[in-house]
């Protein structure tokens, strides 16, 4: 056959051009597949699936290892959109037992991304928070009905003494500004954190550490299995328990007498600062700020007028009033302005120049201890006066008003103590500038500020620095800082609670002033507080303050000579302090010591039935008139519950209704 | 004749290509391998050879490929010179059968169902078009000079391209477009492929740089008129070999450019339409009278090829917006970077690159990769299976195959060099030009060089129809060759 070799040179053309293609295409997964990265981070961000696995959060035990707060896992309902099939909506409304148009309106707000910013149509939408044990048991059974919808466990906080919200805090959903101020990137949109309380101040502990799974995720957003099976996860790691130092029982007996008063108690431990019972009034119930009903219960809360969420024991600055005296009393014998014998006069009040404080009938002239013990106003005006105007010794009274200032810093206050609770507040304790700037400078003398030295006028106060105060005089001199975590299960106390701070007067000083506060209670003004055997040492005080009636204040420990609690209570607008602050503080004072009986339970009983309150709203009595919604996921009834109160709030047993559930 | 029949027989396997099975055999199993780590599950995964396993099943159509292989190399390879025509005549009745009674599958009509088998007849209709067309360029006196001649060759090719239109196979229709190649072997003029070429580019070009404008006119349009005048004045130097023509016309356009550049930065608009239209016409004009003077025929053919050009350059925006379907365009638009669609039209191209760009040099390893066995990348296992190795066996391993088939290709076109019949060297062009437009296309559209049309890579993607389609056409071809001895011998 004739071959024709011009046309034969053609297969130069045809070979030359797959070769040019292949080429190219070598060139071109060159580019794809080694100069270029970013496709491999493309298709981590295809396949893999980060996912939290969550730790349990840790559970909280009072001083007395009684568990306060636990885990519990609740149901929820929930439905994968992709998944959904079509469905009875009818059918199913009977069984979630809500209307058509309930049903409706929800559905839509779920599936629609403008009102449900969390809608995916792989993952799990929520269609009902909590379910109830009956609920639980009537929708499992009816579930494979509609394909789509599951039920999945979450964990929720419940609380076996229903007191005590004030420490506890709760725990929410993360919020965009946690997520801003989160550096460390810990936590994710729907998280929970600890808000208000220990919850809060011990987060980093209670929370654990979170895992990851490594998850491979197709096309879908199916989860396919384990990346390397597992190899890459890290597990989460359980939360850390707290030991509180709270008593809680002694708290749940001080919330009960704060009954109908506004107002706080503190009660302190002085060899160690531990908290004891840290009372505020009024206050809730800390399972109301649980799980579906919290966002409502919260705005309830927050629109109270008796501002049950404001923690009135560290966050309230009062007027200390006469409980101020002794730390007065203790400067002046530290500087020399008196001694055990130094007696001042007093008639029916300190006059001079003008200036007249009133104090109310006793002998004159007094020394220390019987000043303290009938609480003389005009012992502690002298006395501040000699020491402000000793422009010999001082220099000047700005110079000497600083000192003192100092030793009032020294024994905490006009600082925060730094007790480990979110929201403490500091108190005031002017300053030679503060003077200065609201009065002119040299326009103020010690004689202009004297109200100062009773505890009145610029001085405020938080009922946790009195019991602090309490808690150094009983320490004679020094004070561990306050604390209401005892221990951190595993961790051990925090080292900034096992810290001495001694004041700037000397310890010998102390006694004397102890003395006094005896014989305040043998012989003064908190007569009510003798009780046989305990030898309480105590200061009343009556807060003058713009608000209305005088604050009724009380500050003591006990026993006078092996100290086991301090206290502070602190009852606004209820006048002298002897006929509240007294009273509450000794029962306090004989339930942590001699523990409960019938005849402090009837007494206590009447102190709780009285109302010092203005606005007659408690949110506990509102609770009971179902204001406030419980939550639905069932409150055990594990612990008996010592007040009324706690007994009305208590619903029957999550087991007990689950087996209704089952039973159906 | 009997006898030496015999002989024949007795020393074929002596005479077969034994590199092409090997080439061959390293392919399907290859592929069949990829099948498996494509459709690897992570929670259930059995045996690669198992039946419940695509890849299992590839490995049976495998099996069944080698037999049907070996069968095909005992047969006379006469049969398929003298039955080629019948062959082809059954097929393109078959093709035309299957359009009307196959059912829809995915809006195509292309696969005979009998009972459990399904097959698709357009794969074998390769192999019978390959023979016809090789039947052709044998028949005595046949070449390809007057148009009747490029009609009937036309027409072989045209005729299995409609049909297989009529299924809605559009990407198996364009593979006949391939033989263009083997027409060109045989002694179809040049021009036609620098035609075609023109027109991809022109068409590419227009398209492109249809966004932003340059004076008053689409950049494209821009951009083309300025290839057609310099190619105006390669032809005319390169083509009609006429000094002077290209020397003068090239000052033209350079003074004409010159004018207008001058004007533009005078601040005088200049419309390209009219420049352009003024330019390459005055210069069209004195060609036209200059063409008496020179080589008539060759500068009249550079003439006509500027006009067809303007021409198609102008109808390129029209046909793209009115004969092709929104699917296509859209396909195109993506491939050219046009328009940027990850989630739609760009979905399955976009997790391609994906797929094979988080490959790098060595690969993820075998069964590591991540984006095919998610099902991120669509058809993984059929036209995607090259996603695969690009993920799993890196650059390394997607340069191996490409220049498995590189040799594959080169091997069948050296095959086809050394027939000594215009029926063996056409069906060997035949299957290597089928070859390299499944080859180009498929890898194409996977990285992202094509636009996506639904070809399968040979022997790699899952499918009996496809594995053995191409069976036929490499066995029948390994057949041909064996017998190249006995030319003349009959």
């Amino acid at each position: 056959m004739r071959k024709d070799y011009n046309l034969e040179k053609r297969k130069y053309v045809i070979g030359g051009f797959i070769v040019v293609v292949v080429v190219i295409y070598v060139i071109r997964l060159f580019n794809l597949q080694v100069a270029d990265a970013q496709y491999r981070e493309s298709a981590q961000n295809n396949a893999l699936l980060y996912r939290s696995s969550y730790p349990s959060r840790g559970q909280i035990y009072d001083r007395n290892d009684s568990l306060v707060v636990f885990n519990e896992p609740v149901y929820d309902l929930v439905f994968v959109p992709m998944d959904v099939e079509p469905f009875d909506t009818l059918d199913l409304c009977t069984t979630l037992r809500m209307t058509r148009d309930e049903f409706d309106d929800k559905w839509n707000k779920l599936n629609d991304k403008r009102t449900n910013r969390n809608y995916s149509l792989y993952t799990e939408q929520t269609l009902m928070q909590h379910l109830t044990p009956d609920d639980y048991g009537r929708i499992q059974e009816k579930l494979y009905k509609y394909p789509g919808f599951y039920i999945v466990q979450r964990i929720i906080r419940q609380y076996n003494y229903h007191v005590g919200a004030n420490i506890l805090g709760n725990i929410r959903e993360v919020n965009d500004r946690d997520l801003e101020r989160d550096s460390a990137g810990y936590y994710s949109p729907g998280d929970y954190t600890g808000d208000l309380g220990v919850e809060k101040s011990y987060e980093q502990w209670l929370r654990g550490r979170k895992g990851k799974e490594i998850l491979f995720r197709d096309a879908m957003g199916k989860i396919k299995g384990r990346y390397k099976d597992g190899a890459m996860d890290v597990a989460p790691i359980a939360g850390n328990d707290l030991k509180l130092s709270i008593d809680i029982e002694l708290q749940q007996f001080g919330e009960h007498l704060m009954e109908h008063k506004i107002g706080a108690i503190v009660a302190i431990e002085p060899k160690t600062g531990e908290v004891l019972a840290l009372v505020t009034s009024p206050n809730y119930d800390p399972a109301l700020l649980v799980g579906k009903e919290r966002g409502k219960n919260y705005g309830l809360l927050s629109a109270d007028k008796n501002k049950p969420l404001f923690d009135r024991s560290i966050q309230a600055a009062y007027p200390p009033g006469s409980t101020f005296k002794p730390s007065q009393g203790l400067i002046f014998l530290q500087e020399g302005v008196i001694d055990l014998n130094t007696a001042f006069p007093c008639a029916r009040g300190f006059h001079f120049g003008g200036m007249k404080v009133g104090c109310h009938g006793h002998g004159s002239p007094l020394p220390l201890k019987p000043a303290l013990q009938t609480s003389c106003n005009s012992y502690f005006c002298w006395g501040l006066k000699k020491m402000l105007d000793n422009k010999s010794k001082y220099g000047s009274t700005a110079q000497a008003f600083d000192l003192w200032k100092q030793y009032m810093v020294s024994m905490g206050y006009g600082y925060r103590l730094n007790i480990d609770l979110p929201g403490e507040s500091r108190g005031f304790i002017p300053n030679v500038a503060y003077y200065d700037k609201m009065r002119g400078k040299d326009q103020w003398s010690a004689l202009s500020i004297i109200s100062i030295s009773i505890g009145q006028g610029e001085i405020l106060a938080t009922p946790l620095q009195i019991a602090n105060l309490s808690a150094t005089i009983a320490n004679r001199g020094y004070f561990y800082t306050p604390h209401v975590v005892k221990e951190i299960v595993g961790e051990g106390p925090l080292p900034q609670f096992k810290e001495r701070h001694y004041t700037k007067v000397d310890t010998s000083y102390y006694q004397s002033v102890a003395e006094g506060m005896r014989m305040a209670v043998t012989g003064g003004t908190c007569r009510k507080a003798n009780i046989p055997g305990l030898d309480v040492c105590g200061k009343t005080g009556t807060a003058q303050n713009p608000h209305g009636k005088d604050h009724s204040v009380f500050m003591g420990f006990a026993p006078m000579n092996d100290p086991k609690i301090a206290i502070c209570v602190f009852v606004e607008n209820a006048g002298f302090g002897a006929s509240f602050g007294v009273p509450i503080g000794a029962m306090m004072i004989e339930r942590y010591l001699q523990g409960d009986s019938p005849g402090l339970q009837s007494r206590a009983n009447a102190m709780a039935a009285t109302w010092t309150m203005t606005h007659s709203t408690s949110p506990i009595e509102a609770a009971n008139n179902t204001k406030y919604t419980k939550p639905a996921g069932g409150t055990p009834g594990s612990a008996s519950p010592a007040s009324p109160r706690a007994e009305a709030a208590t619903v029957p047993a999550t087991q007990s209704r689950v087996n209704n559930g089952t039973k159906e | 004749m009997e006898l030496r029949n015999d002989n024949e027989n007795k020393s074929l396997l002596g005479q077969v290509d034994w590199l092409t099975v090997i080439l061959y055999a390293i392919l399907v199993v290859a592929g069949a391998v990829s099948i498996y780590a494509a459709t690897y599950n992570y929670e259930r995964s059995s045996s690669m050879f198992s039946l419940t396993e695509f890849s299992g099943k590839q490995f049976l159509w495998i099996g069944l490929s080698f037999v049907i292989g070996f069968s095909l190399l005992l047969i006379d390879r006469r049969l398929y010179e003298a039955y080629a025509y019948p062959i082809y005549a059954v097929m393109i009745l078959l093709l035309i059968v299957t359009a009307f009674v196959a059912p829809d599958i995915k809006g195509s009509r292309s696969w005979l169902t009998f009972g459990p088998v399904s097959m698709q007849p357009a794969e074998f209709a390769k192999t019978a078009t390959a023979l016809a067309l090789a039947k052709l360029f044998s028949t005595y006196g046949f070449q390809l000079k007057d148009f009747k001649s490029y009609a009937i060759a036309g027409t072989i090719i045209l005729l299995p391209i409609l049909c297989i239109i009529l299924e809605r196979e559009t990407g198996s229709a364009l593979v006949y477009t391939a033989l263009i190649f083997v027409l060109y072997r045989e002694g179809m003029s040049g021009f036609v492929l620098f035609a075609a070429l023109c027109a991809i580019v022109y068409f590419v070009l227009v398209l492109k740089f249809a966004a932003s404008a340059i004076m008053g006119i689409e950049l494209g349009i821009f951009i083309v008129f300025i290839i057609i005048m310099a190619i105006i004045v390669a032809m005319l130097l390169f083509y009609c070999r006429s000094f002077i023509l290209g020397r003068n016309v090239l000052l033209g356009y350079l003074g004409c450019g010159l004018v207008a550049w001058v004007l533009i930065a005078l601040g005088v608009p200049v419309n390209g339409y009219l420049f352009f239209g003024l330019t390459i016409g005055a210069s069209l004009i004195y060609l036209l009278i200059a063409m008496f003077h020179d080589d008539l025929r060759k500068v009249l053919t550079t003439v006509i090829w500027a006009v067809a050009s303007i021409v198609f350059m102008f109808s390129v925006n029209y046909a793209f917006n009115n004969v092709l379907q929104d699917h296509q365009q859209k396909r195109i638009k993506v491939t050219l970077g046009i328009v940027d669609d990850p989630k739609f039209t760009g979905y399955n191209v976009n997790q391609a690159k994906i797929a094979i760009g988080s490959g790098g040099i060595i690969g993820n390893g075998f069964l590591n990769g991540t984006q095919t066995k998610l099902k991120f990348v669509p058809e993984q296992h059929t036209d995607f299976i090259f996603c695969t190795i690009g993920e799993e066996e890196g650059f390394v391993g997607c340069t191996i195959v490409l220049f498995l088939f590189l040799a594959l290709i080169l091997r069948i076109m050296h095959i086809a060099e050394r027939q000594h019949t215009a029926f063996g060297r056409v069906y060997a062009y035949c299957v290597a030009s089928i070859l390299i437009f499944h080859l180009a296309v498929n890898v194409g559209m996977v990285i992202g060089l094509c636009p996506v049309i639904g070809i399968p890579l040979p022997f790699f993607s899952y499918g009996g129809s496809s594995l053995w389609g191409f069976t036929f056409l490499l066995f029948i071809l390994l057949r041909i060759d064996a017998g190249r001895a006995d030319y003349g011998n009959w």
